[in-house]
């Protein structure tokens, strides 16, 4: 996140159709149109203009799946090939057998011994097809099962917000609250230990008041802990 | 593949069938085409075939037009008139059609409705239904001239005043119809405007605005159709158009 | 529209209502009224009152309705049995049903809908209180709600009626007017660019005084414009304060 706006006061919010900047060559990233060589916006949202990049960063929206993306997900359905995963999207994620099970398994074997309904997993979005096919995978550093816990739902745009510069944010909700927390870029938030419910309120109102000035030292405040050094 | 055939075309100002791009048809024209009806019209425009019959029934006065009879429109895209088209309920496209040719026929104050009244009790029901019996594109041009076709041939049967019963088949007096209302759809295709397109080229249609004038050039009906906007600035020149064009087609019903 | 009628719509420049012919009423805007939507509205016009809400882009079924290019945009317009003088029987009418398809096609040419394939954008008008000008109620409600879902958009489409009454042009007619006047036309456009993407008209009039309204609409819509923006900035800014 190296375009932050840098004004503590409420930052500017962009409508559609509102014009952001001069292209000036840069790139264009997700909420932002290009006419005439400017920047418009397609959403409500808080616009950043980088040095390299124009974009919105939404305040509404639906997770659209994008190659890379870290995401929570919850199974849907057991399949004979893979799993149907509710990836907080209209576009299902489908994890293949192959991809999610490192060990040979046979064909008739009983799938739900490795997920089943219910289950949710942190995994990468590894394909994405023009028609928005969607492919998980297991095969990554951080991909892995999440047992008990809970899942909340945020926008997909703030989590950036709530994980903070170099983790700070999320780092202080998990130590000031002692749980476990992992966030998907689709906006599922995994949750699990003792004060579940403050990390919950913290994390909810970080995606409620994520563009307000003095969001820090209220989270802070909330869970009675501090972020060293420069913030956000 | 086709479609995108007939597109390049008309993006050169031409037509599949060799028209200019503001051209109509050719269009026959027949009235008088189904005995039971106390009118009716048969219109072929191109390919695209249209039955428009007038029922006389009679019936009760809206409550807030009372001494007035009164007008329904309906529409049916039969299901062998097009392989688009299939049986059940109304589409939403043949209740369009049906409520911009009722709203062309209304509006125009074509019918003298006043002049519908039987007794204190009971008004004359004008019902006009379309009948599609070949699809080939530019329904609401074909079904609307259809219409007016059909109203004006139709004669008000004789009531039996005792008995309060109609009298088919025994007519008293013509449908007091006292203007001509016509209905011209002014398509854009890209930057092009076009009139009396075929089914093939209603697929590159980006927005048309049905337009329904009369013979003193009031305009009485409007309808924009389509998923693209138009600029407000074409809209007066695409209307000036409509009016030029309806001069053209009420021609066919002297 | 042409009920014969002894009304006086106007008098000494004067409506019904004490406006003046190029006045609209008031307008109140409102977002996120209904927490259950992904987003919604509510748009007065004096006392004509629609709610909008906005579900998706969700999964689309039956399956073959599907695009695998695109995503479509589905509307539905709809009065309450309330909402007018006689109790209206619920349910959608051919009057709703026409409403709905010009609704698609006054909101489609704004939507970038080939950003998602397969799904859909549902989009749900409802007039609860219905007093002239209920569809173009409905478009600016459905319009902001659009936004509010954060449904991706090149602009906003704004809604308004103008027409003739007592042989004055008018904006925003109110259901005297409505009911009495000579002719009603229905109108939404894309402010910013000049587009239009709503027509309707019906009564009697010349083409001098079709162009004279489109002047008044397009003027009367960078007024609502301003109101619409100021509903989601009010939403959007405030929140959480």
């Amino acid at each position: 996140m190296e375009n932050q706006v840098q004004e503590k006061k409420a930052p500017r919010i962009v409508l559609p159709g509102e014009f952001i900047d001069d292209l000036k060559g840069r790139k264009t990233n997700a909420g932002v149109y290009i006419q005439d060589d400017k920047a418009y916006s397609q959403v409500v949202g808080v616009p950043r203009v980088g040095i390299y990049e124009v974009s919105v960063v939404p305040l509404s929206g639906k997770y659209i799946p994008a190659f890379s993306d870290k995401v929570i997900g919850v199974v849907k359905e057991v399949e004979i090939s893979g799993w149907l995963i509710d990836i907080n999207s209209p576009y299902m994620g489908f994890l293949p057998l192959s991809e999610g099970v490192e060990e040979y398994v046979d064909a008739r074997a009983d799938l739900t011994k490795f997920f089943n309904r219910g289950d949710i997993i942190a995994c990468r979005i590894s394909r994405v097809t023009k028609t928005k096919s969607v492919q998980c995978s297991m095969r990554d550093m951080m991909a892995r099962k999440l047992n008990g816990g809970t899942v909340i739902k945020v926008t997909p745009s703030k989590i950036p917000r709530i994980i903070g510069k170099n983790g700070s944010m999320i780092n202080l909700i998990k130590e000031g609250t002692g749980t476990e927390i992992s966030t998907g870029q689709n906006g599922y938030v995994w949750i699990k230990g003792e004060n579940q419910a403050l990390a919950m309120e913290a994390i909810l109102t970080i995606d409620k008041e994520s563009h307000m000035p003095g969001l820090t030292e209220k989270i802070e405040k909330m869970v009675g802990g501090k972020i060293n050094g420069t913030q956000e | 593949m086709q479609e995108k055939y007939a597109l390049e075309l008309i993006n050169k100002g031409m037509r599949v069938d060799g028209r200019k791009l503001l051209e109509f048809r050719e269009i026959e024209l027949k009235t008088n085409v189904i005995n039971k009806a106390e009118g009716s019209a048969y219109v072929k425009m191109g390919e695209t075939q249209v039955i428009v019959g007038v029922k006389m029934n009679m019936g009760t006065p809206y409550a807030d037009s009372m001494g007035e009879g009164v007008l329904m429109c309906g529409a049916e895209f039969t299901p062998m008139s097009s392989p688009d088209f299939e049986s059940g309920p109304p589409s939403p496209e043949s209740i369009e059609l049906a409520r911009v040719v009722d709203r062309g026929i209304r509006e125009s104050h074509c019918i003298d409705v006043g002049k519908l009244v039987i007794d204190e009790k009971n008004v004359w029901v004008v019902n006009v239904d379309i009948h599609i019996i070949n699809h080939d594109g530019n329904l609401m041009d074909a079904s609307a001239l259809g219409a007016i076709a059909a109203l004006k041939t139709t004669k008000i049967p004789r009531v039996d005043l005792e008995k309060m019963e109609i009298v088919r088949n025994d007519y008293v007096a013509d449908l007091p119809v006292v203007h001509t209302p016509i209905n011209v759809s002014v398509c854009k295709v890209g930057s092009n405007v076009v009139l009396d397109p075929t089914k093939l080229e209603e697929g590159s249609i980006d927005s048309r605005i049905s337009i329904s004038v009369r013979e003193d050039d009031k305009i009485c009906a409007l309808q924009k159709q389509g998923s693209k906007g138009i600029m407000i600035g074409e809209i007066p020149g695409m209307m000036e158009l409509a009016m030029e064009k309806s001069r053209e087609l009420r021609k066919l019903l002297e | 529209m042409g009920h014969k009628s002894d009304i006086k719509l106007i008098v000494d420049g004067k409506r019904t209502d004490g406006r003046t012919v190029d006045q609209c009423r008031e307008v109140t805007m409102e977002v996120n009224v209904i927490p259950a939507a992904d987003g919604s509205a509510k748009v007065g016009f004096g006392s004509t009152v629609a709610l909008a809400s906005v579900y998706g882009p969700r999964e689309l079924f039956p399956r073959f309705m599907q695009e695998s290019d695109t995503g479509i945009l589905r509307t539905r317009y709809n009065m309450a049995p309330f909402s007018v003088d006689d109790r209206k029987k619920p349910g959608q009418d051919r009057r709703s049903q026409e409403i709905s398809k010009v609704m698609k096609h006054a909101l489609e040419p704004v939507l970038f809908l080939q950003e998602f394939p397969k799904v859909t954008v549902d989009a749900f008008a409802e007039v609860i209180q219905a007093d002239g000008s209920t569809r173009v109620t409905g478009i600016n409600a459905v319009s902001l709600a659009l936004v509010a879902a954060g449904i991706p958009m090149s602009h906003m489409v704004t809604a308004v009626s103008v027409g003739k009454a007592d042989g004055e042009l008018v904006t925003d007619l109110n259901g005297k007017e409505d009911n009495f006047g000579e002719a009603d036309m229905g109108f939404a456009m894309v402010h910013d660019t000049g587009e239009v993407t709503l027509l309707q008209m019906d009564g009697e009039l010349t083409l001098d005084e079709i162009k004279k309204l489109l002047d008044m609409a397009q003027t009367a819509c960078g007024q609502i414009l301003e109101k619409q923006k100021k509903a989601l900035r009010d939403f959007y800014v405030k929140r959480g304060e």
